[in-house]
């Protein structure tokens, strides 16, 4: 009741907007710490903002946000809403960042049950609410744990077990410290243990990942200059794939614009159609918009135009993409070349969209450089809901903050204490939660007494 | 009434349970099998320990006796853990068997207010789940407003060795037949427990130069917050010795494993042991691979000639014991002055006592020490002292003394016994507390001091000295705040004597001090703080300091736990009727009964949607 909850509170990816409530004390300043725009710890009560959601300089989405201060709101606490662009993509992003930057994620009926908690619905609907709590709470908990794969789960308790031998082992220092015959851990032999842990955990990490793309999809961005062939491109690929298409033409908003599937990944694709290219300010506020997509893309297709001469924007978005994952195409080879191919990277892609040439090359380039063909074979297994993903990261930031003890030779002791959090924290991920799991490590591995 | 307190047993729970009753200034009983035996210590003459340590300090700082009347009678001085942090250091004794109870004795007669006698208790007068007193077995009864039973092994104790199991007390003293039989008929459920004791050696029967000395440690320490000096020789401290089992230990040991009575000696054993005082068979069927263990020989007393044997603990008959004694180097020729033992006794399931030690059965009967399932003089003590304080504040009408989590070793035992209970007789270990980084030797004083002056066991001098000390550790802190330190090239140059970085823009003493190469000693020897305090202030200031970040980080967590257990569940709720509740968790918490949110989700079995529902029920049911 004390800590802060969140959870999306609309049906994931139906509808073209996706609401994510945060209740409690620290709503406001937890959603202050990754909305860029105003201050919201000191905006008035019951005000919406616009703005954006990153993490550290990354764009994740644009939104709007609500902030409502207690007393008056459903829950009696300060709840802040953020209203993103429906994508699962984003909206899930979203609530791993609320939860890495300290919300806990809501259960089943939470929001309802503080809202009663605090006086706020009748005492009535209290039944309702336990009947809620008791029959999804549990079955929601077994649900999330179950859908952890057996090799997640045996990973995570391998990994739990590496680290509890550890905690043992200094527990068994301290309370047993004039037997010389138990291995005494010091700094420097718990340090290649930790880096060794940090590493796997790391890489589960990734795979996680690698997961969330086969389930969530990749964002891709296509950029170019007016007129390149940017939305025909997006129409040849969704036409082929015979994907929805969100028409939102003559809107400002930049949000995902067709989905295709591709081997089975699916690619949300974006481009700058929407901006109305009318006025002469357009080459500037091509490449603004241009740089906001290639931050939130996880690929960047940007599109040159055969039949014209490189321009200075162009040279500048070639540029800032080398840090991304990116295709360079050459468009319209149909007509006359006037590009001059000896100043550009040699894998460019030369297509004529219009006569359908090279977009099967286009693809295929997609999948190589993504692995598509390899991931779908072994990673979906691995976490990719928001609530384990974001357990694992603060479990990491544990083991590096224990590390950082270390190289302050800090006594072992201390060191201890944050490795000790990430063993609690990995347990949550699978649901284990004995208390008593250390004593019996420690009393079955050590000969000890008098 | 006879007297308003009655303690039954003498050992270390009820000394520091009837001194503390008669101190804050009620007529109090001790009564005891037998006057000698008071606080004797009939397994290891030891005081303190990892964790242990830091309780004795916490005894002292409340105003019980455990550590004064350790520092009256050491041997032997270690401070543990101290090449660790602070958090872990922890005091070790080796105390005097005979000077122990002689000290202990002399303060208990010399305490107004508290009479001893002797007599085994057989029943309790109870009258409508009130307790009124105690039955002797000569059927003499004793009147009193509220009983405290420390029992400790007494309980219908048996002792085992190889296939004989005799109805008797450590050292053949007398048992008590009926008073666990009575408490199961008044309604406690009881818990069959088992521990036992190593070998007593003559030490003129060891060759000494086949094992390795351990001395205490040559700075001098005292387990008293009130003495400036340590009350025994620092050059002169009584060594241990250490050595190991050999393969034909071993041999010996495997060949006879069915003489032992835990391994077929006897059919009948139905104590469970403790997992962290194995007995030497135990230790050498779980552990196989381990080619040898670890015994320390441990001086009993200057005044007669027995040593332990710490490790060695068994149930084997004499004569395999005998051939065991001798397999080890150095007692090839060593006699045997008495033979080890394990022994069986009654406890109560402690989930039937209150955190404030009053049982939850019969009104006005608290219980402290071993019969609440616990194990070691300290674990015992610490209780002892809760249990006199509380019963002192019933006989008040007062709010009762229950020590939290966040401060002190005390509150972390009682209420493990109270929210989860115990099957194995439990021993502290510093792993079994979460905040522990709080609950050190250094500040045991800081933590409990207030509290021990407030029930009125701490006097005036005492705590306006304990007071002074408070002052002094705020002011230097100031100072150390108030006064910052500049990149001139003399300071750098001392930095960098001490291998410290060199200093870039001015920073305070304050901050300077959080580098862990700084102390305040060398700030004060290279003249850059130009004044400081006596070594207690001085290092609590430093430990504050150095560990300020770590420390807040504890405190944070402590906090959270703090607001759960402000969340009360009033004592009369009926578990039954909240129809949403998991059956398992109906049962645990009916069993339990907590008296708080926190409490109740510290339980095995109770899920955090139980204590949603439990919450919501709370709020409906109390709050229309």
């Amino acid at each position: 009741m004390d800590d802060t909850i969140a959870a999306i509170s609309t049906a994931q990816g139906v509808g073209a907007i996706s609401i994510i409530r945060v209740s409690g004390n620290d709503s406001i300043n937890i959603v202050n710490k990754i909305f860029k725009g105003k201050d919201l710890s000191k905006v008035d009560t019951h005000t919406i903002h616009y703005g954006y959601i990153i993490n550290n300089e990354e764009i994740i989405d644009e939104v709007l946000v609500s902030v409502m201060k207690s007393p008056k709101t459903f829950t009696r606490e300060d709840i802040v809403e953020i209203n993103s662009h429906g994508g699962i993509a984003p909206t899930n992003k979203i609530l791993e960042l609320l939860l890495l930057n300290g919300a806990r994620l809501a259960e089943p009926g939470e929001f309802t049950k503080r809202a009663f908690l605090n006086g706020r619905i009748d005492l009535i609907e209290a039944d309702g609410i336990m009947n809620i709590i008791s029959s999804k709470s549990d079955k929601a908990r077994k649900l999330s744990i179950n859908q952890i794969s057996g090799k997640v789960s045996n990973l995570i308790k391998d990994l739990r077990k590496d680290i509890v031998e550890i905690i043992s082992n200094i527990e068994v220092n301290i309370d047993y410290p004039e037997y010389d015959d138990i291995e005494i851990v010091t700094n420097e032999k718990l340090l290649p243990k930790l880096l060794n842990i940090k590493e796997k955990i790391n890489k589960t990490i990734k795979k996680s990942e690698d997961s969330k793309v086969i389930k969530e999809g990749l964002k891709v961005g296509i950029i170019g200059r007016p007129n390149v062939g940017k939305s025909s491109l997006l129409n040849n690929l969704l036409e082929e794939e015979k994907a929805i298409v969100t028409d939102i033409e003559g809107t400002t908003r930049d949000i995902v614009e067709g989905t295709i599937n591709l081997n089975g990944i699916l690619l949300n694709i974006t481009d700058t159609a929407g901006i109305r290219e009318t006025t002469n300010i357009v080459e500037k506020l091509g490449v603004e918009k241009s740089k906001e997509i290639i931050n939130t893309s996880d690929l960047i297709i940007m599109i040159l135009n055969n039949n014209e001469e490189l321009t200075k924007e162009d040279k500048e978005l070639i540029n800032i993409i080398k840090e991304k994952k990116h295709i360079i195409i050459s468009n319209k080879i149909d007509l006359d070349n006037k590009l001059d191919y000896s100043k550009l990277p040699k894998d460019i892609i030369k297509i004529s969209i219009v006569n359908n040439k090279g977009i099967d090359e286009l693809k295929e380039r997609i999948i190589k450089l993504f692995n598509l063909g390899e991931l779908q074979t072994e990673d979906l297994t691995y976490l990719s809901d928001a609530r384990s993903i974001s357990l694992l990261k603060k479990s990491l930031f544990k083991i590096e903050e224990s590390i950082n003890s270390i190289n302050n030779n800090e006594p072992i002791d201390i060191v201890e204490l944050n490795i000790k959090n990430a063993w609690e924290l990995l347990g949550e991920i699978i649901g284990e939660t004995y208390t008593d799991e250390l004593l019996d490590d420690l009393f079955s591995r050590f000969c000890l007494g008098k | 009434m006879d007297y308003e307190i009655i303690v039954v047993g003498g050992g270390h729970a009820g000394c520091e349970a009837a001194l503390a009753g008669a101190r804050i200034g009620h007529s109090t009983l001790l009564i005891t099998g037998n006057i000698n035996n008071i606080a004797t210590m009939p397994c290891n003459p030891s005081i303190g320990g990892s964790a242990k340590g830091i309780i004795v300090r916490e005894i002292d700082a409340l105003g019980g006796e455990m550590g004064i009347n350790a520092d009256k009678s050491l041997l032997q001085m270690k401070m543990l853990n101290s090449s660790k942090g602070p958090a872990v250091h922890s005091l070790r004794a080796q105390a005097d068997k005979i000077t122990y109870p002689q000290n202990m004795l002399r303060t208990l007669k010399n305490q107004k207010n508290l009479t001893i006698l002797e007599g085994m208790v057989e029943d309790l007068i109870v009258e409508s789940n009130i307790v009124k007193g105690i039955i002797l077995s000569d059927n003499k009864k004793i009147t009193s407003n509220i009983v405290i039973l420390t029992t400790g092994t007494y309980l219908k104790a048996d002792i085992l060795r190889g296939s004989t199991r005799t109805r008797s007390g450590p050292n053949g003293e007398k048992t008590s037949m009926h008073l666990s039989d009575k408490l199961k008929s008044y309604g406690f459920d009881i818990l069959r427990l088992k521990t036992g004791t190593p070998p007593r050696i003559e030490k003129s029967s060891i060759d000494f130069s086949k094992t390795k000395k351990e001395d205490g440690d040559n700075i001098p320490y005292t387990f008293s917050h009130d003495l400036d000096k340590p009350l025994y020789d620092v050059n002169n401290q009584i060594p241990c010795h250490l050595i190991y089992t050999t393969p034909e230990t071993h041999k010996i040991i495997l060949e006879n494993l069915n003489k032992s009575s835990m391994y077929g000696g006897l059919d009948d054993i139905t104590g469970i042991g403790p997992r962290y005082c194995p007995s030497i068979e135990d230790k050498l069927t779980r552990f196989k691979d381990k080619e040898k263990h670890q015994l320390f020989l441990e001086p009993e007393s200057i005044y007669y000639d027995d040593i332990y044997v710490q490790g060695f603990s068994t149930s084997m008959p004499e004569d395999i014991q005998e051939k065991m004694v001798h397999s080890l180097p150095g007692l090839e020729k060593a006699k045997i002055l008495k033979y080890a033992y394990a022994i069986e006794y009654d406890a109560i399931y402690p989930t039937q006592i209150k955190a404030s030690l009053e049982t939850k059965i019969l009104n006005n009967l608290f219980t402290a020490g071993q019969i609440n399932g616990t194990s070691g003089y300290e674990e015992a003590a610490c209780q002892g002292l809760i249990a006199g304080i509380n019963a002192c504040m019933k006989l008040e009408n007062k709010k009762p003394l229950i020590l939290k989590r966040n401060e002190a070793y005390t509150g972390v035992l009682i209420d493990d016994l109270v929210t989860k209970g115990t099957i194995e007789p439990y021993r502290m270990l510093t792993s079994r507390a979460e905040y522990r980084l709080l609950l050190r030797s250094d500040n045991a004083d800081i933590r409990l001091r207030e509290y021990g002056y407030k029930v009125g066991l701490i006097d005036e001098v005492r705590y306006n000295k304990f007071k002074e000390k408070l002052n002094n550790i705020n002011n230097f802190k100031d100072y150390l705040k108030n006064n910052k330190i500049f990149p001139t090239r003399e300071n750098n140059e001392i930095l960098s004597k001490y291998n410290s970085p060199i200093l870039k823009d001015g920073i305070t003493i304050y901050d300077l001090l959080k580098r862990s190469e700084i102390t305040i000693d060398t700030l004060f020897k290279e003249k850059l703080i130009t004044k400081k305090y006596n070594d207690d202030v001085n290092k609590q200031v430093e430990i504050q300091i150095k560990y300020e970040g770590y420390i807040k980080k504890v405190e944070r967590e402590a906090e959270k736990m703090l607001k759960q257990e402000e969340k009360q569940i009033p004592e009369d709720i009926d578990y039954n009727k909240i129809t949403n509740l998991a059956s398992e968790a109906k049962q645990k918490l009916n069993e339990v009964r907590p008296t708080s949110i926190g409490q109740a989700m510290r339980i095995s079995g109770v899920n955090p949607s139980d204590i949603s529902i439990l919450m919501v029920y709370l709020r409906k049911k109390y709050n229309e």
